[in-house]
């Protein structure tokens, strides 16, 4: 069967689809749709092929948009995506999730939204917002914003979420109530002997480990994490990195122990690459060793930095790996990461890269 | 304080004047949101927070273009009525052009 291969690309001014079949040799590119508003998130329904993307207006508020022909056409839906009358009002749809039978939303200022109806119509899981932790809870560089919602994909009781800043939280209930899992991770911003809080650390990224739903990575603000027991505990796997800091984090599709990162050079030293020197990291053993992997990658006064949701996986043999900067170019490997290539540019600010495989 | 959900409207003010009929001008980026939408419209509505149900009852959805779920018109929004800025209180009186507007926005 032929299969056609979308990369679903959300940035400041629309959404765009860059698209190929399964060689990824040559790529074309379609946008901006979405009315070129402000999109945090494009993800698409692995079954169904219908795509969903999240963002904010500065005008017309936040909304989820939705096509069912592969972008030919979108409309946008936002009922019963709001806090209750009086509280402030929801400003952007942040991050998009998939889940057992239904779609996630998570959204600043930090909550978490259901749809059960294919995006047409949302609820609020409203046990996260009661966790006793929300007092807590502050901006970030991005907002107060919900970014990593990853189901479990067996048990549909089983959810984690990640809040800049709150931390990392799971629910085995469905959402009715939550429990903080940052046991392990650094909040350097504290004072010396109390780096080590039971939330409020600022996670910038989770990724569920393929068939191993108990081991999690974590990309946060001050490391790089690792747990195997759904991160009831996490340890670092920092070491060998250039860099403690970094936003996005990509699972392998079938390996669980590789992991993809884009380390930068610090939070208070610009956010760039390291040297101007563009690597993606790469560990095969679940982050005990690391490898910067460098071929086609710009290697000279490339001061780029690469945001929270623009590095994913395809599920093809062997994977494909994709990251957006941004500064808006878009590269891609046909090879688990050891060769890349440019496939667009000069694209807006990219805020989001993710996968889709069809049947051409 | 009243939600945003059309299921969910309350009465309307039993003090608000008779419903009037007026004309209500929408910016080209609301109407390039909702297809089959027009840049001008007649409805009837007593204040700017029935007008608004009546551009949602028409196309569903624009109410939450318009308005957060404070509830109130949204930031960078704005709403004239006699060439004044309006609020979802605002009476209207037959015959009114009401303008809503993209505010100025962004560099």
């Amino acid at each position: 069967m032929v299969q056609k291969l979308h990369i679903l690309v959300g940035t400041r001014k629309g959404v765009f689809l860059v698209e190929s079949d399964a060689r990824r040799k040559s790529w074309s590119l379609r946008g901006p749709y979405c009315e070129a508003w402000p999109i945090n998130h494009v993800v698409a329904d692995p079954v169904t092929g219908t795509i969903y993307a999240g963002g904010g207006n500065e005008w017309f508020g936040p909304a989820v948009w939705k096509s069912v022909d592969r972008g030919g056409s979108w409309t946008h839906f936002s009922e019963g995506l709001a806090y209750a009358p009086g509280e402030q009002p929801i400003k952007s749809v942040w991050s998009l999730a998939p889940g057992n039978e239904c779609l996630y939303a998570g959204v600043e200022p930090a909550g978490l939204f259901r749809s059960d109806d294919e995006g047409q119509t949302w609820r609020h899981i409203s046990g996260l917002q009661n966790h006793p932790s929300r007092p807590d809870w502050q901006p970030g560089g991005g907002g107060l914003i919900l970014h990593s919602v990853v189901p479990h994909p067996h048990d549909k009781s089983q959810l984690w979420v990640a809040i800049s800043t709150g931390g990392v939280f799971h629910t085995a209930d469905g959402g009715e109530t939550w429990e903080a899992r940052n046991k392990g991770t650094r909040n350097d911003y504290l004072p010396e002997g109390q780096r080590y809080p039971d939330h409020g650390q600022c996670v910038h990224s989770l990724a569920m480990a393929a068939g191993m739903p108990d081991r999690l990575f974590q990309q946060n603000h001050c490391g790089m994490y690792r747990s195997e027991n759904g991160g009831q505990s996490w340890e670092s796997i920092e070491a060998g990195l250039p860099s403690t800091f970094g936003f996005p984090a990509a699972a392998h599709p079938r390996d669980p122990a590789t992991l993809y990162l884009v380390p930068l050079n610090g939070d208070v030293l610009g956010r760039y690459v390291p040297g101007g020197q563009t690597a993606v990291w790469r560990t095969r053993d679940g982050g005990n060793s690391w490898k910067d992997l460098r071929a086609g990658l710009p290697q000279e006064n490339a001061f780029l930095s690469v945001l929270r949701q623009a590095m994913a996986t395809d599920h093809l043999e062997p994977a494909g790996v994709y990251f957006g900067t941004s500064s808006g170019a878009l590269f891609a490997s046909a090879d688990e990461g050891d060769r890349w290539i440019c496939i667009a540019q000069h694209l807006p600010t990219i805020t989001s890269v993710e996968t889709l495989i069809v049947d051409a | 304080m009243r939600s945003l959900r059309h299921s969910e409207k309350m009465p309307i003010d039993s003090s608000a004047s008779t419903p009037s009929t007026v004309t209500v001008i929408l910016p080209p980026a609301l109407v390039a949101l909702f297809p089959g939408s027009v840049g001008q419209v007649e409805l009837t509505a007593s204040t700017v927070d029935e007008m608004i149900d009546a551009l949602d009852s028409r196309w569903r959805g624009m109410r939450d273009r318009v308005c957060d779920s404070t509830p109130a018109i949204r930031r960078h929004i704005n709403v004239f009525v006699d060439g004044r800025r309006a609020t979802l209180e605002t009476r209207l009186v037959p015959g009114t052009d009401v303008f809503i507007l993209t505010a100025m926005s962004g560099g």
